[in-house]
């Protein structure tokens, strides 16, 4: 009993000296609790969608009003041809576009129940699953105040108009397309930091570290030494998920693969950068832990892999906006999905180099080379 | 052996918060030199080393380590000093050839395998090249050690406590081979523990609480302590060396095997003192001071010193 108590008094004279950890352990969950307490939201709203109006009746001018005035849709842009709207919904731009046909309003008050076309973005069905179920009653009260009195026979029982709603890319809202894809910069994402993270507090703790600087060497030989084999690592594993996505799930790979690789190339690179960079910073193997998973659940909660993206508060977009995983998931979903080429991935993949070359020089501005 | 200084610096200072480690230590070692760094547990000797191979920044000092600067010029140090560490560091998850051979790509040795080939082999490692370091026995990890801080030809090596506990044959090869490489014209900063070591330095540096207290040959050390040293054997050492401390003149009375050393800076009053004791069964007759004597007596010192 004695002993434990010892020990007990020990550990806990410890941890209150090491003053990074315990403010970690204080800290982590604090923040997290703030960050995602609010953050996550299922039920997104304000999704950005855009318009092709072909209709220059009043009953068109209505349903647009109607539609932008509900909570669920923002017009982000108006279109003027099929194939921007295409490519607006391949860039992730809009979640939506809604297109109202020429002839709409006269056809509507001759009861010809014309169509509305809404194609909607459903790489993530959960993202667009509530502000299609809400589309129809929106549509329906939006043209309520246009078909009064002798019109009202219009409204009729099957609704004035043909709502007809086309799920792109995932038509049959399979989850699994949406989570499978993200799987992969989840993974990579968590071994690759963690790894490298303790590449070097393991040298420090292990009394190498003294050998190693001890021998002519700069920086960046150091730390890139220790990224390199990693990459091999991130290989095998993006390999394997992309085995299991194909065989084990059936997602489709419409896109180009090769492609696809080369982006994870530039995307594990970036993890491996956070990682050494973690290592520098932090003084034992216990804190480089602390601070992956402290940069891992804002990669998997923030990112849009577990909640749609824009479900979540402006703010929490922006850290989103900063990690690596952001992007890579759009880039994953958009080749393997959408289709996406070089052309639609590009800014995304700027953006995750852009990433990984601040975290490698703050790695390599926070190396020490003494001892002290 | 030249005149040309492998290690020349001045005023070397290290402070670890309010504790001063190194005190404004001067030390010149010549080249083909092997200087014997001595000092009590927690002298500062590994700081000292640590900074003339830029492992420290050193608060205050400068000079040159073979002819760089030891503060700007310590990449070009690192080059070609071979520093072996007091606590091994080396990678126990590497075996011994994978350890040598990473050692030898970091400095970029001119034929790499040979070099490692030769390394394991003077080591006497052959069979067992491919065992991890980490299964390695205490004074095997130390071989290695050594090894791997010689592959790649350095002109000085700082060599931090590099034969505790290797056996004594091993220590007796340790040491011929490096009396063969200084004659060679490399320079050995050799931080020990062992009397016997000591006294096959060409040189002497002798440190307490960071500060150097002397410095030279064995005999200019132990000159320089004015010693003077009475043996005696007999029965009961213990007690009479219990009667003699504390006596004036005395300064320190310590057994050596089946004898006891007496000695004292004063050689009269310490004869004085012994006076009443040399009746039979004891036998007394005065020795040489030798260094153990020289060194117990600088502790001493140092340790009376800081607490008044
Ligand atoms: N990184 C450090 N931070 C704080 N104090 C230190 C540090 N390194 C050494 N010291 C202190 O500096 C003093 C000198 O230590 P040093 O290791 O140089 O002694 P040493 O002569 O090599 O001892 P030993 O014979 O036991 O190896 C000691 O009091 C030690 O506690
Ligand atoms: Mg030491």
């Amino acid at each position: 009993m004695a002993r434990l108590w010892a020990v007990v008094v020990k550990e806990f004279l410890q941890v209150r000296r090491d003053r990074m950890t315990f403010a970690m352990i204080l800290g982590i969950p604090l923040i997290q609790l703030i960050l995602f307490g609010f953050a996550i939201n299922s039920d997104p709203k304000h999704l950005p969608a855009a318009i092709l109006l072909a209709d220059d009746g009043p009953q068109g001018r209505t349903l647009l009003y109607g539609i932008q005035n509900s909570s669920y849709f923002d017009f982000t842009r108006a279109l003027r041809t099929e194939l921007e709207a295409r490519q607006a919904l391949a860039r992730g731009e809009v979640q939506f576009v809604i297109s109202i046909p020429e002839n709409f309003s006269r056809e509507l008050l001759r009861g010809k129940q014309p169509s509305v076309l809404v194609e909607a973005d459903a790489t993530d069905p959960s993202a667009t699953g509530q502000a299609i179920a809400s589309l129809r009653s929106l549509l329906d009260s939006s043209l309520q105040n246009d078909l009064k009195g002798p019109l009202s026979f219009l409204a009729g029982t099957e609704g004035p108009v043909d709502l007809r709603i086309h799920p792109l890319y995932n038509p049959d809202a399979i989850t699994q397309y949406n989570i499978v894809p993200g799987l992969m910069g989840v993974v990579l994402t968590m071994e690759m930091v963690m790894i490298t993270g303790l590449a070097m507090t393991r040298e420090r703790e292990r009394g190498t570290m003294e050998n190693l600087l001890s021998m002519p060497t700069r920086p960046v030989e150091v730390l890139m030494g220790k990224i390199i084999p990693y990459v091999l690592l991130g290989y095998v594993q993006v390999t394997l998920i992309l085995i299991a996505a194909r065989f084990l799930f059936h997602v489709p790979m419409v896109g180009n693969i090769i492609l696809l690789l080369l982006v994870a190339l530039i995307f594990i690179a970036a993890n491996l950068a956070m990682g050494v960079t973690i290592s520098t910073v932090a003084k034992n193997q216990l804190q480089a832990m602390q601070m992956a998973f402290f940069f891992f659940l804002p990669s998997i909660l923030l990112s849009g892999f577990m909640f749609p993206f824009r479900g979540m508060p402006h703010w929490a977009q922006m850290i989103g906006e900063i990690l690596p995983l952001t992007h890579f998931l759009r880039i994953v979903r958009g080749i393997l999905l959408k289709g996406n080429g070089v052309k639609e991935v590009s800014l995304q993949v700027w953006q995750i180099a852009l990433f990984a070359t601040i975290a490698l020089s703050i790695g390599i501005k926070r190396y020490r080379r003494t001892l002290d | 052996m030249s005149d040309a200084l492998a290690i020349d610096v001045r005023g070397m200072t290290k402070r670890f918060g309010r504790l001063t480690a190194v005190d404004h230590i001067d030390l010149q070692v010549r080249a083909g030199e092997i200087c014997g760094f001595l000092g009590p547990n927690g002298s500062g000797k590994t700081t000292f080393i640590r900074m003339l191979c830029g492992l420290l920044r050193p608060d205050d000092g400068q000079g040159t380590c073979l002819g760089e600067n030891v503060i700007t010029g310590s990449e070009e140090i690192k080059r070609q000093v071979g520093y072996m560490t007091q606590r091994f560091s080396f990678w126990e998850d590497l075996s011994i050839v994978e350890n040598l051979d990473f050692v030898a790509r970091m400095y970029s040795v001119k034929n790499r395998r040979e070099a490692v080939r030769s390394s394991i082999e003077r080591l006497g490692l052959g069979e067992r090249q491919k065992q991890l370091a980490g299964q390695l026995s205490g004074g095997w990890k130390q071989r290695l050690a050594l090894a791997a801080c010689m592959i790649h030809d350095p002109k000085l090596l700082l060599l931090d406590e590099p034969t505790a506990g290797v056996d004594p044959k091993a220590r007796r090869d340790f040491w011929e081979e490096i009396h063969r490489l200084a004659a060679e014209g490399l320079t050995f900063l050799i931080a020990t523990h062992y009397m016997d070591e000591a006294e096959r330095c060409h040189r002497l540096a002798y440190i307490a609480k960071g500060k150097l207290l002397t410095h030279g040959t064995v005999s200019e050390v132990i000159a320089e302590a004015h010693l003077t040293t009475w043996s005696v054997s007999g029965p009961d050492l213990l007690a009479l060396s219990d009667q003699l401390q504390g006596r004036p003149g005395v300064q320190q009375a310590v057994a050596f095997g089946n004898a006891l050393h007496v000695s004292g800076g004063d050689a009269a009053a310490l004869e004085q003192a012994i006076q009443p004791f040399r009746t039979s069964p004891h036998e007394w007759r005065q020795v040489e001071s030798g260094l153990e004597d020289v060194f117990i007596h600088l502790m001493d010192e140092t340790h009376h010193n800081a607490l008044e």
